[in-house]
């Protein structure tokens, strides 16, 4: 790359000006947010000048400090956002348990086989990966009601699991491709079970698939509203679905800190999974791509 | 169907209304519910309204008026949006994510690491709290709003307002939510373009320019029809921006629809849902043949 890597000074100033800028546009509503989620909304929703929300002149005015955590409080303590907090901790851990489970024996099962049903098999979850999330619910709705199952947990789990099926299927299932079938012949050689095989000799090899496909079955149940909101009683309800009714009936009040507070809660988690698998989750997107 | 009955104990009477029952299972039987109806809902005003079509097309002024017509039936109002946010989204996500990946592959090593994060950041997050961050920003109070309003010079721009507003920023949020997933696969398609092609190409005389026409995009070209088909059904079901903007007045989609029709405030209308729903399926369907086509012909091969 020696004639490539010299490059003209006004091309390198372009570049890193269009970086700049991206950066910026990529970063700044998040940072204007968490900076905000700090202030009073007479601040953050400034009739004068947003450089009052920098500033939090009312902040201080109206709390003695310019920064305020009664958006957290509110939210947090007031609203219950705790509960709802749970409620997405348990229902993105058992998406992405059940999930990898179902999806390591049927993407193996599916890479492994030549017959013509695979083929099938994987073309229906393609179908499936592509429909709408609320086409589905509005078909389960109805039968929810009658088996009187609406509104909890598990039904909700269920339905996540379903929809992500389709996924993770795909995505094991090339991951299980790139895995010699030699590897799994001479563990049966050696006297392993089809099963023993899979467990002792296959999955070992597969964990850097499995935890990419498990981070984006969690970053699936995670990100959910239009299952959640539908399939949630108001007590059950997870955080996203929880944000939203924030808007429906707090903004009324002139309290839309708490929910500008949730919303900050509730992005957190995900800075921290990406801080720690960014590899993971961009060799997923790009396996998804070489391979799929 | 409702009646007045008194109760009395010995402390006095009250008179409280509730429903007959006894009057109501008499007209269930003579009307009942949940009919069989055929086509009906798929026809109807809400959904392909297909008597207002030929009203429309019968008698109007003009090819504007049509249109506009049209455009005022909810169905046609949705599909519109949906299929303009799916089509000027996808080519300018794609664009975008492109031109960064050009950009983070020119950085020095130590740099790449956070520019790769920032830049991954809008892809992962929740739709709907990208979308409010993105509307308390745009909001008429908040900084980007406020910024417009006095750029324009009009007061009362906001995006409830303004429908022109409220299509601009909710594409703007769609390429800046899905930028982010064709840079990733496009940066990793960088890393494999061959250094000897380059190399060869710049002696013999390409400019930079040059290199990337001829090169670069010849040798991403699989990669990006894989991003754009993967990108167009994700954006077919755009729905979660139109809640965090509130821009339900001047802007729908099919998903929004079938969503609108569920949480109706006085009664679900399963049936207007499901067959919007339908219909939804079926634009998916349409969008995904070519992808059904390649992974039969790539199976086919693997068989043989």
């Amino acid at each position: 790359m020696s004639v490539a890597t010299r490059r003209p000074a006004a091309l390198n100033a372009l570049i890193l000006g269009f970086l700049a800028i991206w950066i910026i546009a990529a970063a700044f509503p998040f940072a204007w947010t968490v900076w905000g989620s700090f202030k009073v909304e007479a601040d953050f929703f400034s009739r004068q000048s947003w450089w009052s929300a920098i500033e939090g002149t009312r902040t201080q005015a109206q709390t003695g400090s310019a920064f305020t955590l009664a958006g957290y409080a509110g939210a947090w303590v007031k609203n219950e956002f705790w509960k709802a907090a749970i409620n997405t901790l348990i229902v993105t851990v058992s998406v992405t348990l059940i999930s990898l489970t179902i999806g390591t024996l049927g993407g193996y099962a599916l890479a492994r086989s030549g017959s013509r049903y695979a083929f099938w098999i994987l073309i229906a979850a393609l179908i499936f990966r592509a429909m709408p999330h609320i086409t589905l619910v509005s078909g389960y709705m109805l039968p929810f009601f009658q088996l009187n199952i609406w509104g909890v947990l598990p039904t909700t789990i269920i339905v996540l699991v379903a929809i992500n099926q389709p996924f993770t299927l795909w995505m094991l299932h090339s991951f299980f491709l790139s895995i010699p079938k030699d590897l799994d012949e001479s563990a049966m050689v050696d006297g392993c079970t089809r099963f023993q095989a899979f467990r002792m000799v296959i999955i070992p090899v597969m964990w850097p698939g499995v935890i990419t496909t498990g981070l984006f079955s969690f970053l699936l149940g995670y990100n959910d509203f239009a299952v959640t909101s539908m399939l949630l009683s108001q007590e059950n309800q997870t955080m996203v679905p929880k944000i939203a009714s924030f808007l429906g009936s707090i903004q009324n009040e002139g309290n839309v800190m708490y929910a500008v507070a949730a919303v900050v809660s509730a992005t957190v988690p995900l800075f921290i999974l990406v801080l720690f698998f960014q590899r993971q989750i961009v060799s997923g997107l790009t396996a998804g791509a070489v391979k799929g | 169907m409702l009646i007045t009955v008194q109760n009395c104990d010995p402390f006095g009477c009250t008179t409280q209304t509730k429903v007959d029952t006894e009057a109501m299972a008499k007209l269930n039987e003579a009307q009942p519910l949940g009919q069989f109806v055929g086509l009906a809902n798929y026809l109807n005003r809400n959904h392909l309204a297909v008597e207002e079509i030929g009203a429309i097309l019968a008698d109007n002024k003009g090819f504007s008026d049509v249109v506009s017509r049209i455009f005022n039936l909810p169905f046609y109002r949705a599909l519109s949006f949906t299929l303009v946010y799916c089509f000027l989204v996808t080519p300018l996500a794609m664009a975008l994510g492109f031109a960064i990946a050009l950009a983070v592959n020119t950085l020095p090593r130590l740099l790449k690491g956070p520019a790769i994060f920032i830049s991954i950041l809008p892809m992962i997050i929740t739709p709907l709290v990208g979308s409010l961050l993105l509307a308390w920003m745009f909001n008429p109070a908040g900084i980007l709003g406020a910024t417009l309003q006095s750029l324009t010079g009009d007061p009362g721009l906001s995006l409830l307002a303004s429908p022109a507003l409220a299509w601009t920023v909710l594409i703007f949020y769609g390429v800046w939510t899905n930028g982010p997933f064709s840079f990733v696969v496009f940066y990793a398609g960088l890393q494999t373009v061959p250094h000897d092609t380059v190399e060869s190409a710049r002696i013999d005389g390409a400019s930079r320019w040059e290199v990337i026409r001829h090169v670069i995009i010849p040798h991403l070209a699989p990669l990006a029809t894989f991003v754009a088909l993967v990108q167009l059904m994700d954006n077919f079901r755009v729905f979660e921006p139109i809640v965090g903007f509130s821009a339900e007045a001047n802007a729908t989609s099919l998903s929004w629809l079938v969503f609108n029709d569920l949480v109706g405030q006085d009664a679900q209308l399963f049936g207007s849902a499901a067959s919007t729903s339908v219909i939804t399926i079926v634009g998916v369907l349409i969008l995904l043949a070519p992808v059904l086509r390649r992974t039969w012909r790539e199976f086919n091969q693997k068989a043989v």
